[in-house]
């Protein structure tokens, strides 16, 4: 049997836990809001806060040992998010992780989240080969990164006021679609088309990696509004469709740069958003064009979880070794600042 | 009171980073305006008059964003909170009464956990003006952010 990783992950909305065998095989992967454990442990559950991360971390590490056919002494290290995030969140996961380091005498790992979406790549059939590109795209970041080899990351660009995430959750919630908003633009874009609406695309200054979606959205908004006070009907699959070919085109175009620019042949993506069907496939289609693979995570790993945080782990610890107990959380941690 | 009307993202970001200037630890500043109408944009200003470096991104969906700047800078975004009872689970006194600046958006979700001082920052499209045109309002609430006010008066007197 492999290394065996408990993986951790608390930094915003989900509770997660995993094992991970040998840095790439899932044998659990357990997410808060993928598992019933209201009918499992009641309680009443708020939303957003640290107290259901306090409720929850248990009995979801429990299930994914469990769910691993293990026990708690068959780990040999824990992995734990350590930023970013929100403060009272990440310190419920790291209080846990030292914990149970410490009872059990093994290796503490820490973790940057966005490090750990990179990782979701090295669940699933062949590792990726380095030196890649990697676009992170969720509710919470649009990262364009550039990775040399494990650890060595560096980031190329990142998003200067949305995440693309949030400008699709936005946009649903104004089209009255529900919540996430990401899959529910999508399947409705599909039934639209999308150059019917011009919608403003941001490449910024040339030659710039960054990311900018507020100008977008809020284009979206004032069309909409327009159209209501003029008292015509809207098409809202254009509408749906339009929007997503505009955030698309820039997450594509500056994804390709990014790889031509550092001479990468290989592209994967990470995050919620890596689900969208278009972005796959444009991306797919531009980059084969260009003899560059791409590569995606199966959805279920695309989206916060902590396999990719063991992952994550198991690579950091071959490269150097384990976390000081005193570990803290950083809710501004930066990659390549590894605390402490 | 003081309304400043801008006519662009860059107008507006100015507007924030000169009243970023003048703010000092402890202080408070809640916006209140609808979708897209450059409350991060403002933040972003705000964060820059405040010696943070870099973009300030939405906090949407972390909540929270710290930042360092002359003091700490707290970003956050009760968007997504259901219930005012949610911010006390994060802790929120420690950033409201903490020694940095907090900057919450949407603030008018969560009423009823504002200190009875803080700057309130109201951001409009006006109906039927141009995309990018907004009506700033800034409310002093209590005397600690008065004479803030009318500092930014006179900064403001040559216009946005």
């Amino acid at each position: 049997m492999g290394t065996l990783i408990l993986g951790i992950e608390t930094s915003c909305d989900e509770t997660a836990a995993a094992v991970v065998e040998g840095g790439t095989r899932v044998r659990s992967n357990v997410v808060s809001s993928q598992v019933d454990l209201h009918a499992k442990y009641g309680g009443v559950v708020p939303e957003i806060a640290s107290r259901r991360h306090l409720e929850l971390i248990l009995p979801i590490i429990k299930e994914a040992i469990d769910g691993a056919g293990i026990g708690l002494d068959d780990l040999d290290a824990v992995a734990v998010t350590q930023g970013p995030g929100l403060v009272g969140a990440l310190l419920v996961g790291v209080a846990t992780g030292k914990a149970l380091a410490y009872a059990r005498g093994i290796p503490l790992i820490g973790v940057n989240h966005l490090e750990g979406h990179i990782y979701a790549n090295f669940l699933s059939g062949e590792p990726p080969e380095f030196p890649l590109v990697c676009l992170v795209v969720s509710g919470g970041h649009t990262d364009l990164l550039y990775i040399e080899d494990h650890g060595r990351v560096e980031v190329l660009g990142r998003t200067r006021d949305d995440a693309a995430g949030e400008a699709f959750d936005k946009v649903a919630r104004t089209l009255g679609l529900g919540y996430p908003g990401g899959p529910q633009v999508d399947a409705l874009a599909q039934k639209g088309d999308p150059a019917a609406l011009a919608f403003p695309r941001a490449y910024l200054e040339e030659g710039s990696l960054d990311f900018s979606f507020s100008g977008l959205k809020t284009a979206v908004l004032v069309y909409l509004e327009k159209e209501k006070e003029a008292d015509h009907p809207v098409n809202r699959a254009d509408v749906a469709a339009s929007f997503q070919n505009a955030v698309v085109d820039v997450l594509v175009d500056k994804t390709l740069a990014a790889a031509q620019r550092k001479a990468a042949k290989r592209i994967i993506l990470a995050g919620g958003v890596a689900a969208n069907t278009r972005l796959r496939s444009e991306l797919a289609l531009r980059a084969r064009n260009l003899g560059l693979q791409v590569s995606f995570p199966p959805p279920a790993l695309c989206t916060d979880n902590a396999a990719m945080i063991a992952s994550a782990g198991y690579f950091t610890w071959l490269r150097r070794g384990a976390s000081p107990l005193n570990l803290n959380a950083v809710p501004n941690l930066e990659l390549g600042g590894e605390g402490n | 009171m003081l309304l400043v009307r801008t006519e662009s993202p860059q107008q507006t970001f100015e507007l924030g980073r000169r009243l970023g200037q003048i703010l000092l630890p402890g202080d408070l500043v809640c916006l209140e305006g609808d979708l897209g109408t450059g409350k991060t944009c403002l933040a972003g200003g705000i964060a820059r008059g405040l010696g943070v470096t870099g973009y300030v991104s939405s906090p949407s969906f972390n909540i929270v964003n710290e930042y360092e700047g002359r003091f700490p800078v707290y970003h956050i975004d009760v968007y997504r909170l259901e219930d005012p009872a949610e911010l006390e689970e994060i802790g929120y006194r420690d950033y409201f009464f903490g020694t940095g600046v907090t900057v919450v958006e949407w603030a008018d979700k969560i009423k009823e956990l504002v200190p009875d001082e803080c700057l309130w920052i109201r951001l409009v499209r006006p109906p039927g003006g141009e995309v990018d045109h907004r009506e700033i309002t800034i409310h002093a609430v209590g005397d600690r952010y008065r004479c803030r006010i009318e500092r930014m008066k006179t900064d403001v007197g040559a216009g946005p």
